[in-house]
């Protein structure tokens, strides 16, 4: 499902796309201001109520016997929900420290073993661990920056301001939201071939430098963040577009860039489906198809080597994410719910 | 305060006006410059490859030699191809499989996350967990759990005294192994949208409800269920757009399994999805032409089925 978590976010976000477009797309007139105030006014109070949690609706005086055990009620389950989420995790860590020969025995292990660096040493034996990780980095560290770059500047435009064919230009953006992976790999494929990009991280750096969920989520977050007033006065100081949208609006929607970014560079770290395809150098090639590769030479003979090469990719993106993880969370369910 | 800003930008800038009709492209040049790079892009990677798939669609080609005009054959083909229908009815399988508990486990989550205090945070960073991990070293971990050997599932199932079940090597163990998979990784990610749904509930709705003397199931179906319906709509639309062109879960999952092809989906083919089977079509047999009706067929069958879930939830709205 690699390329489908971005896919789906794209055509999640569309079902909103259609509705949202249609209330906060004035024309001119009150109905556009109102919308603008509410859209204003409702970031701000949609934060507070996010980190000010209302008092749950059951606890009463105070610590009575019945609410303690209505409480274990409550948190029995939601750990339980915790540990199942986390497992793997530590599956994965128990496994990359036995050797095969231990794994396969029964009964299985649950506590870590002692063969960690010899696997690792096994694994960068047997695949180029730092080359693939390199790949994936420099694919997703480019699709990022660029993404950043050209959704934000279009976003700017389509948020701010007024030019002919806005309307149809945004209209067929929405509708690039709907169009499926899969109608696009194939002749995808054959241009790149034909332009000589096969092989290379090229070919998965440019067709994603530019999205139209990045494009609408930024607009939105644009819409409502960056005062009018400011890029008024930006722009009676003389500020030409540039300006405006480097020293006005990007210091602004600096959380909103944040987000963008770390769900960009995560979704192309995980990238599987066309990096498969198109990386046909089995040499030179991202993490996830090294690991792939790797499974299917080693899946059956070396476990140990699997699970451990699996448990280094697993580790670049929880430290993405233990950085980003609030924002993340916040941003996405704010997004899910504005529909 | 939009409509302030809500005109064109340049008016101030100290260039007379030109006259004519060129005016507007170069009073505007720097607004279009800003969104071209977009849309270059889509028309390189997005147009263009939707018309090229029609097209193909129509001939036999290999991507080597000479396309052939192949007119509605590869379509025809496509309605008797049991290979075909094997896969759709695969990934509804598994798709109902991961999607029902999964809508029902999140939004049982989101409601105990709801009422708890403490942790909350906490758990939420737990709960989305497994939604940023990177699909194939999950696969391949889960591979191993549900592994017929030494798998973690199996040698529970014979501590208690069941038999084991070969996970990876039968038609429902492997259908039930990549559900398992998808509804993990998928779980917390919605009992977030869930949680942040319930959030915009007004809370002296459950103080009526409660004062009326209604419990917490009748709570929970009278108001929480109701105004929680357009969360669930979009929880759906997503699942279904998601679960139904699954890809890589069932590739890592099967690829040492199957012997024909890595994207043959195992044994039997009993776990090819869809998108697998058009990869098959597409890059194993080098029938490109024959992949993009695939391709079409899959984007027809995702279309039908999301409009479909759309309609039955909007419909229980309407009662």
């Amino acid at each position: 499902m690699a390329s489908i978590p971005d896919l789906a976010w794209k055509s999640g976000r569309s079902g909103r796309a259609g509705k949202a477009s249609r209330v906060s797309e004035p024309r001119s007139g009150a109905a556009g201001w109102r919308s603008a105030t509410a859209a204003v006014r409702a970031w701000p109070s949609r934060n507070s109520s996010e980190s000010s949690e209302k008092p749950p609706r059951w606890r009463g005086g105070g610590v009575t016997e019945g609410s303690r055990r209505r409480g274990i009620a409550l948190h029995l389950p939601l750990i339980i929900g915790t540990v199942i989420s986390a497992f793997p995790f530590y599956w994965a860590v128990i496994m990359s420290t036995h050797s095969s020969s231990e794994i396969f025995s029964y009964p299985p292990k649950l506590l870590p073993g002692t063969h960690f660096l010899e696997n690792l040493r096994n694994l960068f034996d047997a695949i180029d661990f730092f080359g693939s990780m390199w790949n994936s980095l420099l694919v997703a560290v480019s699709v990022t920056f660029l993404v950043l770059l050209f959704d934000s500047l279009a976003a700017f435009v389509f948020a701010k301001f007024r030019f002919p064919g806005k309307g149809p230009l945004f209209g067929l953006l929405m509708v690039i939201f709907m169009v499926p992976a899969q109608l696009s790999v194939i002749p995808q494929f054959v241009l790149m071939a034909k332009i000589g990009w096969i092989g290379s991280m090229t070919a998965l750096v440019v067709p994603a430098a530019a999205n139209a969920f990045g494009i609408f989520w930024m607009r939105q977050y644009m819409k409502s963040a960056i005062p009018d007033e400011l890029l008024d006065a930006s722009r009676l100081d003389g500020a030409n577009f540039l300006r405006q949208y480097w020293h006005v609006a990007l210091p602004v929607v600096r959380p909103g860039l944040a987000f963008l970014g770390i769900f960009t560079f995560m979704g192309q770290w995980n990238d599987f489906a066309w990096p498969l395809i198109a990386l046909t150098n089995p040499d030179n090639v991202t993490l996830q198809v090294a690991l792939s590769q790797l499974n299917g030479t080693h899946g059956t003979t070396d476990y140990g080597i699997v699970m451990t090469g699996a448990l280094l990719a697993l580790i670049p993106l929880l430290i993405v994410f233990a950085i980003g993880a609030k924002q993340i969370i916040g941003d996405l369910a704010k997004g899910a719910v504005r529909g | 305060m939009a409509t302030a800003l809500e005109k064109p930008p340049v008016v101030l800038s100290d260039a007379p006006a030109p006259a004519g009709p060129r005016k507007g492209w170069r009073e505007y040049w720097h607004l279009y410059a800003a969104i071209s790079p977009f849309y270059l892009i889509f028309l390189g990677f997005g147009l263009f490859p939707v018309g090229f798939s029609l097209y193909l669609s129509f001939h036999r080609w290999d991507g080597l030699g000479s396309m052939e005009w192949a007119g509605l054959s590869q379509y025809q083909y496509l309605l008797s191809d049991s290979d075909f229908w094997n896969s759709i009815g695969n990934t509804l399988i598994i798709w109902a499989l991961a999607t029902f508990p999964m809508i029902f486990l999140s939004m049982v989550t989101a409601v105990m996350l709801n009422s708890a205090v403490r942790l909350k945070g906490l758990y939420r960073v737990a709960y989305f967990l497994p939604n940023v991990t990177s699909v194939v070293a999950i696969a391949i971990v889960f591979g191993s759990i549900f592994s017929t050997n030494f798998g973690l599932v199996n040698a529970v199932l014979e501590g208690v005294g069941l038999d084991q079940v070969a996970w990876l090597n039968t038609p429902w163990g492997i259908k039930i192994t990549i559900a398992a998979l998808m509804t993990w990784q998928w779980t917390g990610y919605n009992a977030i949208i869930f949680l942040a749904g319930l959030q915009t509930i007004p809370s002296d709705l459950y103080e009526a409800a409660r004062m009326d003397g209604a419990g917490p199931i009748q709570t929970f179906f009278r108001i929480t269920l109701p105004l929680l319906r357009p969360t669930l709509l979009f929880v759906l639309v997503v699942s279904t757009v998601t679960g139904l062109q699954s890809f890589s879960e069932p590739q890592v999952l099967l690829q040492t399994s199957s012997n024909d092809s890595t994207f043959a989906g195992g044994p039997g083919h009993s776990g090819q999805t869809m998108v697998l089977y058009f990869f098959q079509q597409t890059f194993d047999n080098n029938d490109f032409g024959y992949g993009a009706a695939v391709a079409w067929g899959i984007f027809l069958v995702v279309v039908l089925f999301s409009i479909i879930n759309w309609r039955l939830v909007q419909r229980r709205g309407e009662d």
